[in-house]
């Protein structure tokens, strides 16, 4: 055993994306300490996982533990396993010193394309990773899936993530490399073992270099799409062609339109409409026309 | 696809980590799977659960352990697993069910009975509460349940106390002639620590006891059950006093804190110098340790988890005590939670606000999977604009974006009496739908959907028919044809089942099959009364994971028209080209499975197969 453990309990919170593997690393730091013959516990909430919701999982080893979850402000290393959801934990990390790993890799949830407005972007974290590390000041961003793939082996990527946390803690190399090993289907050891030993020299060089180059290394804010001016939506029926068939109205996906008493379609609700034009596209009479006008900024 | 399904009782367990299985050692387990060990260590014969989160893995550990020592089932619902356990321990042998809370409101009826009847082999029921509402309705407390029905509750504050009190459960059963509900919460159900394990003791089966006069329950009976009842509840508050159940923790005496469950773990955490009486059984109370207790301190604090129990009854009993004044009602407990109430209480000093960090998460709720069967059911349902009452399962997360189909979600199976209730007030104009999953038909909808054809009800019930209960992580149920242990059974046919409950128009549809489905939804609506529509396709992700070769998107055809994203297949995402201020559409082929739902819906025809 490398170093000596200490008796408060120390606190890893790794999280992550449904299906990235969390659950499987925390396994592994927990038959880590258990070597040890400490006092592990493990602490996840299933159920919305399957569904892509986030992970997490706290991690408390020591002599004794109490809480099974980590208290705000207490987490020695919070191991993102994906960019946004390590910004999601962030102020669960120690301000002194806890260390945020984080992987830079973006699952963009479906939820971010939900807005069908003209113009609209991917709504996820504007924040860059080089800013974010200025700000945390202790810890590793990272591209893992990147440093995997150049050994061969993409999906090795999160024991990368391990060979940097194995650093930032006090077991010896030999533990995490037993317990990989132990870990790992018989096919996947040499990658693994690589990809495990590839984190720690990355972790180790990345110490020896200065925080500013380290950030210098690091993507800024991204220069997302430019800016797409705004317009907005004039919907124009032309009623004697309508023929009341209902079919824009039951196919429009905002369910901003309905039939009004003459039973010819009109917009209901037009804060709701984004010019999709489906209704345009669907409807068999050609009555329907969307428009998107430019929005002209009113002269200061 | 048999070795599937069956490994998939056998989570948990690897062959290595089998072997030796029934051995005493040190293993780290979740709170889920110790409960199931203390139930086979204390020789349980007879088990059966609903699945339902957080208490689901119970019962498939409990599958994990040779079908020789026990039998372990899947019921159609929580009133039938009591009841089976409840026949169980009639026979004679120590009998379990495991639930989730809302659960109990089902299985209530037969508790309520049963705890006037008593047991005769050992009866336990495990009921594991969710606060904070990770994935439930409400967050009802059990231990005002336990109360009302006045059936002692343990509860246990992490897994090795979870193995320990299941074992313990079945021996005051049977000493105290009583059912026994073990509590566990989302956290201890799915926090992993190292438990202590024992090899299995062996009950001898006591046999059926001859005594109609316990174990038929009509009023005659009944009037002598329950001063036996009360009696008992007296009984158990003296027992509950050992220091087994009641742990009196010495510390400062100027605070001392009442507590029990995981809140006892967040106590030891934020103030580990108080004194603290830690109750292993909220009900009954051990009301004069906790009187002494109670005296030796200058301030007494209680800390519990949900609902003001031991509070209620220490004011009752003549000790006025603070706890809800402090700490919350609703949510899950966490270190936080017990610091800032004691900050509330003046007991400890405030922490520095720590200003957060300046960052905007990104907003990412749960989501159909890619390929989901329920998509297209919700596709169609939208495309008919009905008015559809809900009902529970995956098929939930139809009710928001981007499918937004849903308007009423209640409880497991109430979408068919509440699509009856709003036909029959006479007010909708649009047609009105119920729908309901394969396992939530099974577990309520029967009984509605006979109501519905009896009160000739003009509705539509569409069921959506994926072969699994999916939600709480794809566990057979009696549609899909296998037990718990994976073996063959009978298989409920649905048009069957259906036909047999007087519905005269009832139709089985592909749900891939977008225009037949929309044909079928439609001819349903018309058909004046009861009408079924059975949207039939396996779920993607259990008993198998499907992945079949992936579809991709001709971008030069695509008109960024977001038809397509209607479907909310997670898939889908938007490219970096942008087409009149709108994004192209590009599908993630690791994630796609090739359903070729979003092809069927394309108005331009460019989603094709992948060619290589
Ligand atoms: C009374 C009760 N028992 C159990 C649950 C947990 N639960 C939620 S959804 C669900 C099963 C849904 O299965 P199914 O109807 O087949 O839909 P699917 O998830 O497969 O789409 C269960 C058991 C609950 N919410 N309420
Ligand atoms: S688990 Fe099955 S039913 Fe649930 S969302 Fe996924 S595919 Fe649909
Ligand atoms: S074919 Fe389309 S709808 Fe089906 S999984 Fe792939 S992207 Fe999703």
């Amino acid at each position: 055993m490398a170093g000596k453990v200490a008796t408060k309990p120390r606190s890893v919170l790794i999280v992550g994306v449904g299906g990235q593997g969390v659950i499987m690393m925390s396994k592994v730091l927990a038959l880590v300490c258990q070597r040890h013959g400490l006092q592990v516990k493990q602490s996840e909430v299933h159920g919305m996982a399957k569904r892509g919701g986030g992970v997490f999982s706290h991690i408390r080893y020591g002599e004794t533990v109490s809480s099974p979850t980590i208290p705000k402000g207490e987490a020695d290393v919070l191991l993102a396993m994906e960019w946004s959801e390590g910004l999601r934990w962030l102020d669960f990390l120690r301000r002194d010193g806890g260390a945020f790993i984080a992987d830079t890799k973006r699952i963009v949830p479906p939820f971010a394309f939900r807005s069908r407005k003209y113009g609209s972007q991917p709504i996820y974290s504007p924040e860059a990773p080089r800013e974010v590390m200025e700000m945390v000041g202790s810890g590793f961003a990272l591209d893992a899936t990147k440093i995997a793939a150049e050994l061969g082996e993409p999906r090795a990527a999160n024991t990368v993530l391990l060979g940097v946390l194995s650093t930032t803690l006090e077991f010896s190399a030999d533990d995490w490399r037993e317990v990989i090993a132990q870990n790992v289907p018989a096919k996947a050891q040499e990658a693994n073992r690589l990809a495990f030993e590839a984190g720690r020299d990355w972790a180790d060089a990345s110490r020896a270099s200065t925080m500013e180059d380290r950030l210098r290394e690091l993507p800024g804010r991204d220069e997302l799409a430019a800016e797409i001016a705004p317009k907005s939506v004039q919907f124009e029926i032309t009623g004697e062609w309508c023929k009341g068939c209902d079919i824009c109205v039951k196919m429009c996906p905002e369910r901003c339109l309905r039939l009004n008493d003459e039973q010819i379609a009109e917009l209901a609700n037009p804060e709701a409409c984004t010019g999709c034009r489906i209704c345009e596209w669907l409807c068999p009479d050609f009555a329907i026309r969307v428009h998107r006008v430019p929005v002209l900024e009113p002269v200061a | 696809m048999d070795a599937k399904v069956q490994t998939k009782t056998s989570k948990g367990h690897d062959d290595a980590e089998r072997e030796g299985l029934d051995q005493a050692g040190i293993r780290p387990m979740i709170g889920n799977e110790a409960i199931a060990r203390g139930a086979w260590e204390a020789g349980v014969r007879v088990a059966a659960a609903y699945p339902g989160t957080p208490s689901t893995e119970i019962m498939e550990f409990l599958g994990t352990y040779p079908a020789g020592d026990s039998h372990v089932q899947w019921s159609t619902n929580e009133k039938v697993s009591l009841d089976v356990a409840i026949g169980g321990s009639f026979a004679g042998v120590r009998s379990i069910t495991a639930m989730k809370h809302v659960g109990l409101n089902v299985a209530s009826d037969a508790l309520m009975s049963q705890a006037y009847i008593g047991v005769n082999g050992g009866l336990v029921l495990v009921v594991c509460d969710d606060p904070g509402i990770h994935s439930s309705q409400n967050e009802q407390d059990t231990r005002m349940f336990a109360r009302f029905a006045q059936v002692p509750v343990l509860e246990p504050a992490d897994a090795q106390e979870a193995l320990d009190y299941t074992r313990r459960a079945f021996d005051i059963s049977e000493e105290f002639d009583t059912p026994v509900i073990l509590r566990s919460t989302t956290r201890l159900s799915h926090t992993r620590s190292p438990v202590k394990t024992r090899p299995r003791t062996d009950v001898e089966p006591r046999g059926f006891n001859e005594d109609t006069v316990k174990n038929v329950i009509i009023p005659a009976h009944a009037r002598m059950a329950h001063p036996r009842v009360l009696a008992r509840e007296v009984k158990l508050q003296e027992f509950f006093a050992s220091p087994e159940f009641t742990r009196w923790e010495e510390g400062s005496t100027e605070i001392g804190i009442i507590t029990a469950s995981t809140a006892y773990s967040y106590v030891k955490e934020v103030l580990p110098e108080a004194s603290v009486l830690k109750l292993a059984a909220s009900y009954p109370m051990a009301i004069d340790r906790v009187r002494e207790f109670y005296e030796a301190m200058d301030r007494v604090l209680v800390i519990e988890e949900l609902e003001p129990v031991i509070e209620t009854a220490m004011n009752a009993a003549g000790m006025p005590v603070e706890g809800k004044a402090f700490f919350p009602r609703d949510g899950e407990f966490s270190p936080e939670v017990v610091r800032e109430g004691l900050r509330k209480a003046g007991i400890i000093e405030g922490a520095e606000e720590q200003v957060p960090f300046p960052v905007t998460p990104t907003a990412r709720p749960p989501v159909l999977c890619s390929g989901c069967p329920h998509i297209t059911s919700y596709m169609a349902v939208r495309s008919v604009n009905a008015r559809v009452a809900g009902d529970i399962g995956c098929y939930t997360l139809a009710a928001v974006d981007p499918l937004r189909a849903i308007d009423t979600c209640v409880s497991m199976g109430s979408s068919i009496g509440n699509a009856v209730g709003f036909a029959k007030a006479g007010l909708e104009t649009r047609p009105i739908i119920a729908t309901i999953g394969d396992s939530t038909f099974l577990h309520g909808g029967i009984p509605a959907l006979i109501d519905a054809v009896y009160n000739n009800a003009n509705i539509t019930v569409m069921i959506l028919d994926n072969h699994i209960v999916a939600m709480t992580g794809g566990q057979d149920h009696p549609g899909t044809g296998k037990t718990l242990r994976g073996e063959e059974t009978h298989r409920v046919v649905f048009e069957d089942m259906v036909r047999a409950c007087g519905v005269k128009w009832v139709r089985k549809v592909d749900s891939y099959d977008m225009a037949s489905l929309y044909q079928a939804l439609r001819e349903a609506i018309e058909h004046k009364g009861v009408s079924v529509v059975i949207s039939d396709r396996p779920c993607v992700l259990d008993p198998v994971k499907l992945k079949g070769s992936p579809m991709q998107v001709a971008a030069a055809g695509c008109t960024a028209c977001q038809s397509c994203m209607n479907l909310g297949c997670p898939s889908l995402g938007w490219s970096e080209e942008v087409l009149d201020g709108y994004h192209k559409v590009r599908i993630d082929e690791t994630t796609c499975i090739g359903c070729s739902l979003c092809a069927q819906i394309c108005p331009s025809d460019c989603i094709r197969p992948v060619v290589n």
